[in-house]
């Protein structure tokens, strides 16, 4: 078997909403490994974004052990799981989330910024180019379609070469064709790059697309599955 | 791409918003130029002004003193007369070192500003007047012939506004009187630049005040025994003696209670800016609640978020510091017209002095200002948690 790279042991998040207290993931174990590409599926409030916030360090646990590329995060503070994160973790959203002020380029250029690596310039500029903006590097968001700056998006999330790249619902704002462009991009990414992907969807038709399916329901794993349909 | 250029971009998102904030700093800026501006500027003109008189103590008929004051700062008259014999007197007393007699008469001109009519003051003075200036030079022609002449030397404003030359004809309006222009003098700088000079015996005949005087200017050898001089003279009847010292500190006192309200307001409008730049960046930062969530999730630490933050607030000060210097400089002209119409005394010199360090120091204190102003909303920023920011308003 291939490098683990996280390793949920009995890991849970609860949260308080109000005066009710929330239970968003319960004993979850997992692990993922070196060049895998899954998909985690379930109902809405099933804990899938939760769980994928968990995972790339962008949330803490409140129990269990969580190990993520070989440190212990399960008790670590914001200031250190963004160390964790800029040097290992890519981030795509739904909702895209580019700086609106910012052009192609400049969104892309930003996780160098913050990482220390403002030379690395050259590597927004192929990466834009790889996923097929390269004519567009110097529009503004509002400039370009939504599968546009999704795919913006992707390259702001890959070019700080991170280990693992983290989806929430990718094409959860998109058009089918567009979706499955993004998806194709993912795929490619896994199949050529042997990037590690993680992605949370609603969509069966392009979650079975993945490697390994994962179903969540309340918090919990339901069932695990390697996809027939992943080619 | 550098993080300036992020906090830039950002202050054009909205536009009008930032502009706003940028012209609140910027109006508290030149408030604040214009007053430490005007600050300076008064006390010299005036200190120019007081001692470019070129006497110590000033003989007048007995009146309110600040009237008198007043009145003779703006050209030596109060319209109260004393005799000659006054003067006769005083001028024995060897401790003087120059002594000069005044008539100070004021007529109405309908021609004056445009049609709009205005006072025009002659002066008659004696051959000691330029003994007691010896700064005045003539710009043109030359001393009157004789000290019953009826001949005129003009100030340099005065010959400006009246486009007068030695040699010229001019008309005492209401006297149908024709003097001959002998003279014009340099500008000083005082007020002397607006008043028209008479021989002192032509003055007494031409306004029918023969014998009388408005003032004496008095230069003593010693300075020292000013206040000795002036004991001696209260004892004189119907006249009051002014010492230029106590007339500067009366105007200074006068004006520097007010300085005190015009301080506050200047405080005032600085507190005021500072809020409005508090309150827009905190706006700022809450509406982009999940761009600094994104942020954080693709590698910003808190401080790079606090950076950016700092540096919009910043920015916002360092260029409402630039325009309000810059507003300061071309509403000077503005503020001192205004300043004139309020002011009991205005003197003649400018009255708001805009200088390099004063300047400087404005835009300085605007920085000062950006940096404590950003660090409240840059701290806010800066604490978000990534999970919740991005998945605020979901």
């Amino acid at each position: 078997m291939a490098n683990i790279l996280i390793k949920a042991d009995r890991i849970n998040k609860t949260y308080k909403l109000f005066a009710e207290e929330i239970r968003a993931v319960k004993d979850l174990d997992l692990e993922i490994h070196q060049g895998e590409f899954i998909a985690i599926m379930g109902p809405s409030g099933s804990g899938k974004t939760t769980l994928l916030d968990i995972l790339g360090c962008l949330d803490g646990i409140s129990n269990g052990k969580l190990k993520v590329l070989d440190n212990d995060v399960s008790a670590l503070k914001e200031s250190s799981l963004v160390k964790i994160r800029r040097a290992n973790i890519g981030f795509v959203f739904q909702e895209f989330l580019l700086i609106p002020t910012l052009t192609a380029l400049e969104n892309v250029e930003l996780p160098l910024l913050f990482a220390g690596l403002p030379q690395e310039h050259r590597e927004a500029v192929n990466l834009l180019e790889k996923v097929g903006l390269g004519n567009r590097i110097n529009h503004l968001p509002k400039e370009l379609s939504g599968g546009e700056r999704q795919r913006v998006a992707i390259a702001r999330a890959l070019v700080t070469s991170p280990k693992i790249l983290f989806a929430d619902e990718p094409t959860g704002n998109l058009d089918t064709k567009s979706g499955q462009q993004i998806f194709d991009i993912f795929r490619e990414l896994n199949q050529k790059d042997g990037l590690t992907i993680v992605l949370t969807t609603h969509n069966n038709k392009l979650g079975l697309q993945a490697k390994r399916i994962i179903y969540l329901k309340d918090g919990s794993i339901v069932s695990r599955e390697e996809s027939s349909l992943f080619v | 791409m550098k993080i300036i250029s992020v906090a830039f971009k950002n202050l054009q998102r909205k536009k009008i918003r930032s502009f706003l904030t940028i012209g609140g700093v910027a109006i508290a800026v030149a408030v604040l130029v214009s007053l430490m501006g005007f600050d300076t500027g008064y006390q010299k003109s005036l200190t120019n002004d007081i001692d470019k008189m070129g006497y110590q103590v000033l003989v007048t008929a007995k009146g309110c003193p600040y009237e008198a004051a007043t009145l003779m700062l703006k050209g030596g008259g109060g319209l109260r007369y004393m005799e000659q014999s006054v003067f006769d007197k005083i001028a024995k007393d060897p401790r003087l070192e120059k002594i000069s007699p005044q008539l100070a008469a004021t007529e109405f001109d309908k021609d004056r500003q445009n049609g709009q009519g205005g006072i025009v003051l002659y002066m008659g003075v004696s051959n000691s007047y330029l003994e007691l200036k010896p700064w005045s030079k003539f710009k043109s022609g030359k001393w009157f012939s004789s000290d019953d002449a009826d001949e005129v030397i003009i100030g340099y404003e005065a010959a400006e506004l009246e486009q007068r030359l030695p040699g010229d004809q001019i008309l005492i309006p209401n006297l149908n009187k024709v003097l001959k222009v002998v003279g014009i003098f340099e500008r000083t700088g005082t007020q002397d630049d607006g008043i028209m000079f008479i021989p002192l015996k032509a003055a007494q005949r031409i306004f029918d005040l023969p014998g009388k005087l408005t003032g004496i200017g008095i230069k003593l050898k010693d300075i020292g025994n000013l206040s000795d001089f002036e004991e001696s003279l209260y004892n004189e009847p119907g006249i009051q003696v002014i010492s230029m010292a106590q007339v500067k500190g009366t105007i200074f006192n006068l004006v520097s209670s007010s300085k005190a309200m015009t301080n506050s307001v200047a405080i005032i409008a600085i507190l005021i800016a500072v809020i409005g730049v508090v309150n827009t960046i905190l706006m700022s930062v809450f509406e982009r609640t999940k761009e600094i969530g994104v942020m954080k999730a693709i590698g910003a630490s808190r401080l790079d978020i606090f950076r950016i933050i700092w540096l919009e607030t910043t920015l916002i000060c360092v260029l409402g510091g630039v325009l309000g210097d810059i507003i300061a400089i071309l509403g000077t002209n503005i503020v001192e017209h205004i300043i004139r119409q309020v002011l009991p005394y205005a003197p003649a010199g400018k009255l708001v002095i805009i200088t390099p360090t004063l300047l400087l120091g404005s835009f300085l204190g605007a920085v000062v200002m950006g940096l404590i102003a950003g660090v409240y909303p840059a701290f806010r920023a800066s604490s978000m948690r990534p999970v919740e920011a991005i998945r605020s308003g979901d």
